[in-house]
């Protein structure tokens, strides 16, 4: 490991700085490409607020705000192709809608049904994870199918800084390394496990230096800075499919939210660390650039807020329209084809309802 | 069949042979684990066939038993049908939470979309004089898990043919393999039709009294059932080859025809799969019964050390004084 690798794992990539200039010696980043991510996360924004406004309604039973962290869900969906998995936890709804799925799927879950709502395979995004860590080691079974089949597959797999303290973590961690898995591990680091901050889950100099212990590359980035993001990421996942294994991103972020609606942030951070970093918004950043060098006007803004409000509205729509939960669906999926013991237990309660309609 | 046609092999050959067979037929299945490819297992049940069929078809992975069954997860996913080895029963628990909140409910969190035809190989079970964490009789933790196929064979040709069929499965099998019967010889036809997963088979017929077992108990069953023959009773064995799901048709046929049933199982008794046996029977058949259905477990302890584990699993003696309580006292 060169002294170039451990600098990597330790110091943030950054492209944008927080006032929205360019970190010094680095070139202007394409500008299309980057309004383009712009809108993304604007609507990522939009999405998150709307979440939270459904929850109050009582819309949604929980909401995981990725609020503050937008720029990693944008950047992680579209450094991938088509063909590329996507494994997200609870947190990363923004991430599976810039992923392309409608949110109104996305929200199945939290809206308090038993299933993910969208199709897997389909989108080649996996169920969000509600246990920490535990799909990382299925990222890397899905990535080593691939390469077994000849496919270039690359897979993008998630998760913050609480579950790299599970055992999952590392086990999917050294197995990706081993196999030269085409894996990409994204650590958002966004400073909370619910309560517990960072200095309690890990004092390894930084979380992507634990790369080094697997023979992997562990590279840290400025979280809230969307190009420096695309393109740390776009590198990992180039060299994953270049069949060159495995790579640690760290993204130096925040959750600028509670845990859920359901937490109370107040009893273990204070507002002045929270003010402290409502500056390093990743949306401002990339609108002050962008507004500088003439590429967003007034004209542009609002059709990009008219484009998010639109989603929003569909969301809103989506979310209250009644859900049709078939109480007799809980029997059908549990096996391909249901059991003797379960088809008897689907007509006991077929005949409660029948009942109870009677 | 007869035995000049069908050869003699152990169960450790019966399972090597079906997973031979599956690799061969299928380009999907693939084997790993701990020590699985160039040693063959510590049981030398995937003997030859990392030699036979390279790297990309049989690997050893790093020791992590969580990692193999999240990765096994994955290659399900993405079009595979892993069959993974736990190397023994204890050795399995790291692997538990994958198991009963990925590998047994992915089906059900994905209404139907994503199915994972994974088979868990587990050793399991003792008789074998092991040290602790080598003999544990765990079915109830994975019996208890809605989504799990639970399997296990007592014979060496139904090591074959349920093998074959759980790896056929569309489901997630947790494969238990008794491992005192690993170096067993037996008959067993590899062209015969696979057993379906989820019917218990009669092994012997009988008109006094059932006794019902699985996997390694089966034996010990038959064992008890022709010493019973030679003092006049006349006894059944019925061996349900899957625990999940779970053939009531077969077993209350049985008792409801004898009217006496014994469950045999080597696993601590209290909250177990006999007594889940126990209770179906008794709420099924109660107008047959002449007598309560009875338990012969293991007892209610940490598995013990080789000097004293002849006193925990259940044996002829005991399971033949269970029958002896059933109230034939009674009996017109």
């Amino acid at each position: 490991m060169s002294a170039g690798q451990l600098k990597a794992a330790i110091t943030p990539a950054r492209w944008l700085d927080e006032s929205g200039r360019l970190v010094r010696g680095t070139p202007a980043p394409d500008a299309e490409a980057l309004l383009e991510g712009y809108r993304r996360l604007v609507f990522a924004r939009r999405l998150n607020e709307q979440c939270g406004a459904l929850v109050r309604q009582g819309r949604l039973a929980v909401y995981p705000s990725s609020r503050g962290q937008e720029a990693c869900q944008v950047a992680c969906a579209s450094v991938l192709a088509d063909g590329d998995w996507l494994f997200p936890t609870y947190r990363d709804t923004a991430a599976i809608a810039a992923r392309g799925v409608d949110p109104v799927e996305v929200l199945t879950l939290l809206r308090g049904d038993w299933h993910c709502g969208y199709d897997p395979v389909r989108h080649k995004v996996a169920p969000q994870a509600t246990p920490l860590a535990t799909q990382l080691p299925h990222a890397v079974g899905v990535g080593h199918a691939a390469r077994l089949k000849g496919e270039d597959t690359v897979v993008m797999a998630l998760c913050g800084d609480g579950a790299t303290s599970e055992g999952d973590f590392h086990e999917a961690c050294n197995f990706a390394a081993v196999f030269r898995a085409p894996v990409v591990f994204f650590v958002q680091n966004n400073k909370y496990a619910i309560s517990v901050p960072l200095a309690r889950q890990s004092v390894a100099p930084s979380l992507a230096a634990k790369a080094i212990g697997y023979g992997m590359p562990g590279v840290r980035v400025d979280g809230n800075d969307l190009p420096a993001l695309e393109k740390v990421l776009g590198e990992a996942v180039a060299r994953a499919r270049a069949g060159e294994g495995p790579t640690l991103v760290e993204a130096d972020t925040y959750r600028i939210e509670s845990h859920t609606n359901a937490d109370d942030a107040s009893r273990y951070r204070t507002e002045d660390e929270v003010a402290d970093w409502l500056p390093r918004d990743p949306l401002l950043r990339v609108r002050t650039y962008l507004t500088g060098i003439g590429a967003l006007d007034d004209d542009r803004e609002r059709e990009i807020a008219a484009a998010a409000e639109a989603m929003a509205a569909a969301v809103r729509t989506g979310v209250n329209a009644e859900a049709t939960a078939d109480p007799e669906e809980l029997f059908a999926h549990v096996y391909a084809t249901p059991t003797p013991q379960l088809a008897g237990q689907r007509a006991a309660l077929r005949a409660e309802l029948d009942f109870e309609e009677a | 069949m007869s035995s000049a046609t069908t050869p003699k092999m152990t169960m450790a050959q019966a399972i090597n042979t079906a997973l031979r067979d599956a690799i061969a037929e299928d380009d999907s299945v693939v084997v790993f684990g701990e020590d699985v490819a160039q040693l063959g297992g510590v049981f030398r049940v995937t003997d030859g066939l990392h030699r036979d069929f390279g790297e990309n078809r049989v690997f050893d992975t790093p020791l992590a038993e969580s990692g193999i069954v999240g990765m096994a997860v994955g290659m399900a996913m993405n079009g595979m049908r892993p069959v993974v080895e736990m190397q023994f029963d204890a050795f399995a628990y790291p692997a538990f939470e994958q198991i009963v909140s990925h590998v047994a409910k992915m089906g059900n969190r994905t209404r139907g979309k994503v199915r994972l035809p994974i088979v868990i190989r587990v050793p399991y079970a003792g008789g074998i004089g092991g040290v602790e964490h080598h003999c544990d009789s765990s079915e109830a933790y994975y019996a208890h898990t809605p989504g799990l196929t639970v399997v296990a064979p007592a014979t060496n040709a139904d090591a074959y043919g349920l093998l074959r069929a759980a790896i056929a499965s569309p489901d997630p099998v947790i494969f238990l393999e008794p491992k005192k019967h690993y170096f067993s010889k037996e008959e067993v036809d590899v062209s015969a039709a696979v057993p379906p997963i989820g019917r218990a088979v009669v092994r012997r017929p009988g008109k006094d009294a059932t006794l019902i077992a699985y996997g390694p108990s089966v034996p010990v069953a038959l064992a008890a059932a022709a010493q019973a023959a030679t003092e006049g009773r006349d006894l059944g064995v019925v061996d349900l080859r899957s625990i999940v799901p779970f053939d009531d048709e077969t077993v209350c046929a049985e008792v409801r025809r004898t009217g006496r049933a014994v469950v045999v199982a080597e696993a601590p008794g209290f909250a177990s799969v006999a007594s889940e046996i126990a209770a179906r029977v008794g709420e099924r058949c109660f107008h047959h019964l002449e007598a309560p259905v009875r338990r012969v477990t293991g007892f209610d302890v940490p598995y013990p050390p080789p000097k004293l584990e002849h006193h925990f699993l259940p044996g002829v003696d005991r399971i033949l004084d269970v029958v002896d309580t059933l109230q034939w006292e009674d009996a017109a």
